[in-house]
């Protein structure tokens, strides 16, 4: 049997009604050791901060694993208490998503070869029709990301960058931040997944 | 931008490595995101093309949410408040499958959508149609094991907004459904039968397909109606679908 796949509509900007979470940009609880922080600001084709945008997240855990049926090395009980791999946050009146998490591991490709520690990323807001997925790798992965087939695929190495996080300058180790383009100067890349 | 890096076509069954189950990805089903008659798309549609992804470990899996994020009165929009709502009384129900057929059980499905009034409790709605104190329109449910999602709220109305000239969304409740992967994850909007708004309505009419555009639209079901109480619509999600020999595959391993 085949069925015909439901088309995607724009989230709108009525989003706030129900899918912010109030614990939804927690990854893991705060307070979890080795916790680090992703922030960022969503911006549109003009530059300016979009403010009803929502940003979610999914990743393995530190041990590079899924709690999911579908993993074929089995579905693991997470590395941390209460870590969910997925987080959700609304961007606010200056564009800004905060995501509180662990870092991913590195994951095996089906056919040989490493994926670096990253996070699927979707973002859904008015004037986009359907979610763009990005991801998120890390800066001081140089080695990793250089390996990574995904961001290796990307030819010009200054879009690469726009799906490589930055160390906050004068942050706390484990503050990272991801801006996303969504249009025009440096737009972020988005995948077609 | 390179047109298949990753061997696309052969990556959910590699042999002697890790076999993951493989979702279709359909042509011409969702709106363009580059949809100039839908303004809002013109400064936050991405003017690149999408690069090509693999599906791999972190798109084939995706959070299983459960119980925990769903209360029994959370699908229920009618009877969460001091009175009930203004408005005609409706239940919306469907089933969560994917595209092979089978049944998304245990999936979180989130709603939301504007009062009888035609008007959302947000702060950013500013129509000048009543608020109802009595609803916030907001509702949560998981599918059951047969992928069955049931909602009790009243009809949302029609209303007015700035993309064009005398600009008027046809009624819709707003879908958001997660599946059990990365690559499912789908936010759509329900559609009601008849409704004179379609032809101008530019969201709706940013899916290409007018066959997929029907797929939007809930059925009226007399079966499903209530006497004396709610008018029932039918209304059927379907989501990606792994193939089904890739799946084969992976229980012969």
């Amino acid at each position: 049997m085949s069925l015909p796949i439901t088309p995607s509509q724009t989230v709108g900007p009525f989003l706030a009604i129900v899918l912010p979470w109030p614990d939804g940009p927690f990854v893991v609880p705060e307070g979890t050791a080795g916790a680090i922080t992703i922030t960022g600001q969503v911006f549109d084709g003009a530059g300016q901060p979009v403010t009803d945008a929502l940003i979610e997240t999914w990743q393995a855990d530190p041990d590079s694993r899924f709690d999911h049926p579908d993993d074929p090395r089995g579905a693991a009980r997470p590395a941390a208490a209460g870590f969910r791999g997925f987080g959700r946050c609304p961007t606010d009146a200056s564009g800004q998503y905060r995501i509180v998490t662990l870092r991913p591991g590195s994951l095996p490709c089906p056919a040989g070869g490493t994926e670096a520690p990253h996070l699927d990323v979707s973002v859904f807001s008015r004037g986009l029709l359907d979610r763009v997925v990005t991801r998120i790798y890390f800066p001081d992965q140089a080695e990793a990301n250089a390996a990574d087939p995904v961001l290796s695929a990307i030819g010009d190495q200054a879009r690469r960058g726009t799906l490589i996080a930055s160390a906050v300058p004068g942050g706390e180790p484990g503050q990272f931040r991801f801006d996303i383009r969504l249009r025009g100067d440096r737009e972020t890349v988005f995948f077609d997944v | 931008m390179t047109a298949d890096p990753h061997g696309t076509g052969q990556h959910g069954v590699a042999s002697g490595g890790l076999i993951l189950p493989r979702y279709e990805r359909p042509d011409g089903v969702h709106p363009p995101l580059n949809s100039p008659e839908y303004r809002s798309s013109q400064l936050r549609a991405p003017a690149q093309p999408l690069v090509p992804m693999p599906q791999w470990l972190t798109e084939v899996t995706g959070p299983l949410l459960g119980a925990e994020r769903v209360t029994a009165a959370d699908s229920d929009l009618t009877t969460r408040h001091p009175g009930e709502p203004l408005g005609e009384r409706i239940i919306v129900t469907g089933r969560v499958l994917d595209s092979g057929g089978r049944p998304v059980p245990d999936t979180l499905v989130e709603i939301w959508q504007a009062n009888s009034a035609g008007r959302y409790a947000h702060r950013v709605d500013d129509h000048p149609a009543p608020l109802d104190p009595n609803f916030d329109g907001a509702g949560r449910c998981l599918t059951d094991a047969d992928g069955r999602y049931r909602f009790v709220t009243v009809k949302p109305g029609a209303y007015p907004w700035r993309n064009h000239l005398n600009a008027w969304r046809p009624a819709h409740i707003h879908f958001s459904l997660f599946g059990r992967a990365f690559t499912q994850r789908l936010v759509t909007q329900m559609y009601f039968p008849g409704d004179p708004l379609f032809a101008q309505d530019p969201i709706f009419n940013s899916v290409p397909d007018p066959k997929a555009r029907e797929r939007m639209i809930a059925r009226f079901d007399l079966n499903l109606t209530e006497p004396d109480w709610a008018l029932g619509f039918e209304w059927d999600i379907v989501l990606r679908g792994p193939s089904a020999t890739v799946f084969e595959t992976q229980e012969d391993a």
